[in-house]
């Protein structure tokens, strides 16, 4: 068969994208498509929806306490996480990239251990949500035999007949939630990062020592501005992570379905979202909260796209 | 974290440093570059010390309750295993470990290794090939990163129903496959970039066609980028609860295919009422062990696979 080489070209094209496109598009986009369109309407969940509404939903959820609770929650997790999870992340890959004493190549190493420290803070990411719940939910027990309380007390923060009330305490709840997503994830974008960090060229290193930097001073100038790239990546990933947060609360968290912590201090967009969903019979004012969490997570990656863009240096 | 460290001031690089032979960043130089965060060096070995401890404690407390019997485990969180038996493993792996085991590892053989295939074509074509909607596939692709799973979960349902592939081993690949699109086609797209044309145009012109091209001479040049993807894709589908919560629940009264980390919290429930802790451990500890071996053994690739992105 003798074909022109652009219709060939566009054959492959066509063929190489029909598959994944399709399956995509299937499961993915157009479930999601619905989404917006039943936002609209009055819906239950069971029988098809039978009433368009029109933005009544939307309305409602301004007005609606529970939800504006959860979303200034959400607004804590998305500030308070990514920050703490990207400084701790960084710090780690410099002590375990270039934090050595003595130098190795060009002076640039990182510090002993490096490989059992990597190993064991990527750990989390390898453990299913399923199992950080079950091991969480004994380590905070509020008896004191969780472990957790276990340590405090041994710590002398407070005595047995006195455990802390972790989970059940409004003030802890959301910071609890907090803990266990950045012990889950530092690990991940330590690596990201180091990954990144190596591949930053010695001589940039030893130029930086030549001149007589210091590690703090090489740092900053040296290693920082050139991880720009996947701190931005670091940022996407975890503004999602933080707008979802669903399986920790959900489960984790006192209350009646989908967790929610005592009167909704723990309460989280997403467990509010499947309690309307599931429990309240309110499916389309659901799909109209999932919209929001959307745009919210749209207009962030957005900004922080826009506000980290640098020049890009090739090496 | 800025810690103020005292500067060294600028000096003139010794002038031994250009001897030839000598060894780079050897005695005094790499001596300076350590002092200026001595201090550093402590707090910050203690520190990743402490983290150390608080990833390894909850876990290694969770391997010793499995072998503690329920009256050792309600007494004291400090207190120690007396007889180290078994009996806790054999009862969590009859109560369904290993039927959610083996269900897992065949939804994932096939999801990951289509996920794979399907990312690759996909991201592959989107980097290389110039063609008119070329941007926009590669942002709708990209933009369900955007996409918590929970917000399309109830169309999901039905949109799986209306196919009759609930509680179907095929209905869960598909679905993991399409959810795992856009993180894939993100990292191999920008991968397949930074591959050089050479070896590809002159496979071209020795007249390969473009899918021989494709499979004979890219796939194999991005190994290491599909090795860290496939890892972060094994990771995921494995750590995945919400969406086998929803789609893998008995229909018709058949037997569910629970996947493990489902099965985990159904046994979590089920121990909640007959107060077997040790059993629940037990199951937990034999959930963790094969993914610890794997993660173990491709540590190395995980790394490798993200650091050989650029090719020099």
């Amino acid at each position: 068969m003798r074909l022109r080489k652009k219709t060939r070209e566009r054959l492959f094209i066509a063929s190489f994208l029909a598959g994944p496109l399709a399956v995509y598009l299937i499961f993915v986009i157009w479930p999601y498509v619905e989404t917006f369109g039943y936002s609209l309407t009055e819906w239950s969940g069971v029988a098809p929806p039978s009433k368009v509404v029109g933005l009544k939903n939307y309305v409602d959820l301004f007005h609606d306490s529970i939800f504006l609770k959860a979303l200034t929650h959400n607004m804590i997790i998305l500030i308070v996480f990514p920050t703490v999870t990207i400084i701790l992340a960084m710090f780690f890959a410099f002590m375990l990239n270039v934090g050595g004493r003595k130098g190795g190549i060009g002076g640039v190493r990182g510090i002993r251990g490096s490989a059992f420290f990597r190993i064991v803070f990527f750990f989390p990411q390898v453990l299913s949500v399923a199992i950080i719940v079950i091991l969480f939910q004994a380590a905070y027990e509020s008896n004191s035999v969780g472990l957790f309380n276990a340590v405090v007390i041994k710590l002398g923060l407070t005595d047995a007949n006195h455990p802390w009330e972790f989970l059940n305490s409004p003030t802890f709840v959301l910071w609890c939630i907090m803990f266990i997503l950045v012990w889950q994830w530092v690990g991940f974008y330590l690596v990201l990062f180091s990954a990144a960090m190596q591949q930053i060229p010695r001589d940039y290193y030893e130029a930086a020592l030549l001149d007589g930097a210091g590690r703090t001073q090489t740092y900053f100038k040296v290693t920082m501005p050139l991880l720009w790239d996947s701190v931005q990546t670091a940022w996407v990933y975890l503004a999602v992570a933080a707008m979802d947060a669903f399986a920790l609360v959900a489960t984790l968290t006192p209350g009646s379905s989908f967790g929610g912590g005592p009167d909704e201090h723990g309460e989280v967009l997403a467990t509010y979202l499947m309690r309307n969903f599931q429990v309240l019979g309110k499916a389309g004012y659901a799909c109209a909260m999932g919209v929001v969490i959307f745009f919210i997570t749209l207009i962030l990656s957005l900004v922080v796209m826009r506000a980290t863009r640098r020049e890009r240096l090739e090496y | 974290m800025a810690a103020d460290m005292t500067q060294t001031p600028p000096a003139a690089p010794p002038a031994t440093a250009g001897k030839a032979g000598g060894k780079p960043g050897g005695g005094e130089r790499s001596r300076r570059f350590g002092e200026s965060g001595a201090t550093l060096n402590v707090f910050g070995t203690g520190f990743m010390g402490v983290w150390a401890i608080m990833v390894l404690g909850p876990v290694l407390w969770v391997v010793l309750g499995a072998f503690k019997n329920s009256s050792e485990l309600n007494g004291s969180a400090w207190s120690w295993p007396h007889h180290w038996s078994f009996d806790a493993f054999s009862r969590a792996w009859h109560t369904g470990i290993s039927t959610y085991l083996k269900d897992t590892v065949i939804v994932l053989v096939f999801s990951v290794s289509l996920t794979m295939l399907f990312g690759a074509m996909a991201a592959y074509v989107l980097a290389r090939f110039e063609f008119r909607g070329n941007r926009f596939i590669y942002y709708l692709f990209v933009s369900g990163v955007m996409l918590p799973v929970y917000l399309a979960l109830v169309p999901l349902f039905f949109q799986v129903s209306k196919l009759h592939m609930l509680n179907t081993y095929q209905g869960l690949i598909l679905v993991y496959v399409a959810f795992s699109m856009p993180f894939t086609v993100f990292f191999l797209h920008s991968f397949f970039r930074t591959l050089p044309s050479a070896v590809y145009e002159a496979a071209l012109i020795d007249g390969a066609s473009h899918t021989r091209a494709f499979f004979q001479v890219m796939l194999p040049m991005a190994k290491p980028g599909l090795i860290s993807v496939g890892i972060f894709n094994i990771l995921g589908q494995w750590n995945q609860y919400l969406l086998p919560v929803v789609l893998m629940q008995s229909q018709h009264g058949e037997a569910p295919h629970y996947m493990l980390s489902q099965g985990l919290v159904s046994l979590m429930v089920a121990q909640g009422y007959s107060g077997d802790f040790p059993a629940l451990f037990a199951g937990m500890t034999i959930a963790m062990l094969p993914v610890m071996a794997v993660y173990l053994s491709f540590q190395r690739q995980v790394q490798a696979g993200l650091t050989a992105g650029t090719l020099k």
